[in-house]
């Protein structure tokens, strides 16, 4: 196991450790995965069941309003908590992780940073104890990387704006009880020309269209989104009209460290679970961590994550101080999830055969990391906006 | 209602032991520590009944600063203030003198613990105390209900299951089912920050034992598989071999 040793810059200069707070909340989690994931992660993968209980569960601990202030309901806590939240969730299962992550810095944060006091109030509390759970559309079936593009137009109608169109991709599209829609007010391709819509569900012309068949993150539900002359009243904008689209990045910059934490927490698991095998499994009537072949990739693997954490700390370190990240949230989720599908497809070798099967999880591990180099930005965007960071 | 826990601060069920010092020291490095697991559930019935009926739960742990972060899980749980005798917990006789004196100052309705640590597995500090303020003593408690000051209670006894019942105050000494372990919520986590959590420096008090050195047991020997059909061969090993029969 790696032990917990990220960075967490401090006034006094730079501190490796976890804090006290951090620690009780990765140990609450690891508790709680232990009880309440792990006997059943299986199960959920296989049946691509998106367990609606074990989320009201985590909400009652906090974990869904990680970041939302107690006065709206949440735990108040900071990136610092939240990441190692998001790790512990995310080594037992990273579907879990993943939802976790969607809720609370796309939907929930979307509100919380840009809603206005009335706003806040009416979501806030529903979506931290997870009596709600919360949905987030950007993309669409034509523009992913290219959001900017989208087709799904809301148009001026009285106190209304009508929304048409679909968005695809969805966490929690069909179980989510809100969700955040960035659709089209304006011109194609003025960046100003997108605005954010807050849609419960129950809205006539609001539905889930198709749920994904998917590779990995199975127990994370994604949908379609489809809006045919969807009503949203114009107090549920976020901001004001044409603000959508900036607004969006802006959450996908913190969200980047979300997924950051959630390739961290994959790798971590999929590491631990290949020390421990490394330890028990004999060849030669020696276990296979003496042979140097196996105990290697084990050292590159905990480097690279330690190198992963660091970044994601950095990332996180800056958004708490309220400086610019793009940059470096845009790194550290490149690497982390770059380092998730490595450290993950390397276990699978340590375990060998056993790897290759659904005995033991690091199969699992393998097929859930592959999503984080793609969604929110897949690593050739992230390489986009870091190089653009750059060069300007 | 007051009552006080008693906690343990005791290495994770799967830490790796070890000794230092020519063997008179558990070596800590890389060890997990955590509440005792029996302890655990005593808090988490009393944190139960405190929800149920009003009240405050104490808790107390001996044991020198590193203890802390243990005691400030126990305070995340629900515990509403924390006590920590700053001494090293030399053996049960050193403990339960302590646990004593923070007893009578406090006047506490119920003292509650676990039937026996998880490190020295003594399983003796609940009848000290009990004998040191002149209280009963009940342990293993499986059950523990409180209707004013009367305690219904039930233990399980040798071949079979006791039911008692019995007036406050007493002191107990916990196991499974008598609740579930509580998971700290983000907001008991905040809040353990800010609750108070009070160091004394120990109460005079003896320390009975002298400890020479730890040695751990010897390793597993391999496991011998015997056909269901050759009895004989089975006992042959048990007599020869085990040397159990």
């Amino acid at each position: 196991m790696t032990d917990n040793t990220i960075a967490q810059p401090e006034a006094a200069g730079m501190n490796f450790e976890y804090g006290e707070n951090q620690k009780m909340v990765a140990d609450m989690c690891r508790d709680f995965a232990e009880r309440e994931i792990t006997p059943f992660r299986r199960e959920w993968d296989e049946t691509q069941e998106f367990p609606v209980p074990l989320f009201k569960k985590m909400g009652e601990l906090g974990l869904m309003g990680v970041l939302v202030p107690q006065e709206y309901g949440g735990a108040g806590f900071t990136y610092f908590e939240y990441v190692a939240a998001i790790v512990e969730i995310s080594k037992a299962d990273g579907a879990i992780g993943l939802s976790m992550a969607a809720h609370n810095s796309l939907c929930t944060n979307h509100i919380l940073t840009f809603g206005n006091e009335e706003q806040k109030k009416k979501w806030l509390p529903k979506l931290a104890t997870a009596e709600w759970i919360g949905a987030w559309g950007l993309t669409e079936p034509n523009t992913g990387s290219d959001a900017g593009n989208m087709k799904t137009v809301a148009k001026e109608d009285g106190d209304h704006y009508v929304l048409n169109g679909a968005k695809n991709f969805i966490t929690h599209g069909k179980s989510g009880n809100v969700a955040v829609v960035i659709a089209r007010t304006g011109e194609t391709g003025d960046s100003h020309g997108m605005t954010a819509f807050v849609i419960e569900k129950g809205t006539p012309g609001f539905k889930a269209g198709r749920k994904e068949d998917k590779l990995g993150m199975r127990a994370s539900e994604t949908t379609e989104l489809i809006f045919e002359d969807c009503r949203v009243p114009k107090e549920n904008i976020l901001g004001k009209v044409g603000e959508g689209f900036i607004q969006a990045m802006k959450i996908l910059d913190g969200g980047r460290i979300s997924i950051a934490a959630l390739s961290l927490g994959i790798a971590k698991g999929a590491l631990e679970a290949s020390i421990a095998y490394s330890k028990e499994r004999q060849q030669f009537n020696k276990p296979i961590s003496s042979f140097q072949g196996i105990a290697f990739k084990l050292a590159d693997m905990a480097t690279k994550i330690e190198a992963a954490e660091l970044l994601t700390y950095q990332a996180a370190a800056l958004k708490h101080a309220g400086k610019p990240m793009t940059k470096e949230s845009a790194m550290a989720k490149y690497m982390a999830s770059e380092v998730a599908v490595e450290v993950s497809t390397e276990a699978i070798q340590i375990f060998g055969g056993y790897g290759y099967t659904k005995d033991y999880p690091v199969e699992k591990h393998y097929r859930d990391s592959k999503l984080c180099t793609i969604g929110e930005g897949t690593s050739e965007i992230q390489k986009l906006v870091i190089s653009r960071a750059l060069l300007k | 209602m007051k009552i006080l826990v008693c906690i343990t601060h005791v290495p994770d069920t799967t830490s790796k032991i070890s000794f230092s010092d020519n063997n008179t020291k558990l070596n800590s490095a890389g060890v997990q520590f955590i509440i005792g697991p029996y302890d655990d559930y005593a808090l988490a019935r009393a944190v139960e009944l405190k929800e149920a009926s009003g009240g405050t739960v104490t808790v107390l742990n001996v044991g020198e600063a590193d203890t802390e972060p243990t005691i400030r899980k126990a305070l995340a749980i629900g515990a509403d203030d924390a006590i920590r005798i700053n001494a090293f917990p030399t053996d049960s006789y050193f403990v339960a003198q302590q646990i004593a004196a923070v007893a009578k100052e406090g006047n506490y309705d119920l003292i509650l613990m676990g039937r026996e640590s998880i490190d020295f597995n003594g399983g003796m500090v609940h009848g000290m105390v009990a004998e040191m303020l002149g209280l009963p003593s009940v342990s293993p408690v499986m059950k523990l209900d409180i209707d004013g000051g009367k305690a219904t209670l039930s233990r399980e006894i040798e071949g079979g299951k006791e039911t008692l019942e019995l007036n406050l105050p007493f002191v107990a000494g916990c196991q499974e089912p008598i609740a579930e372990w509580k998971i700290p919520n983000m907001r008991g986590i905040m809040s353990a920050r800010t609750k108070k959590l009070e160091v004394r420096e120990p109460a005079q008090a003896e320390t009975k034992t002298k400890l020479d050195n730890y040695e751990l047991p010897a390793p597993k020997g391999e496991v011998k598989m015997i056909d269901k059909d050759n009895v004989d061969e089975l006992v042959r090993l048990l007599k020869n071999e085990a040397k159990v029969i």
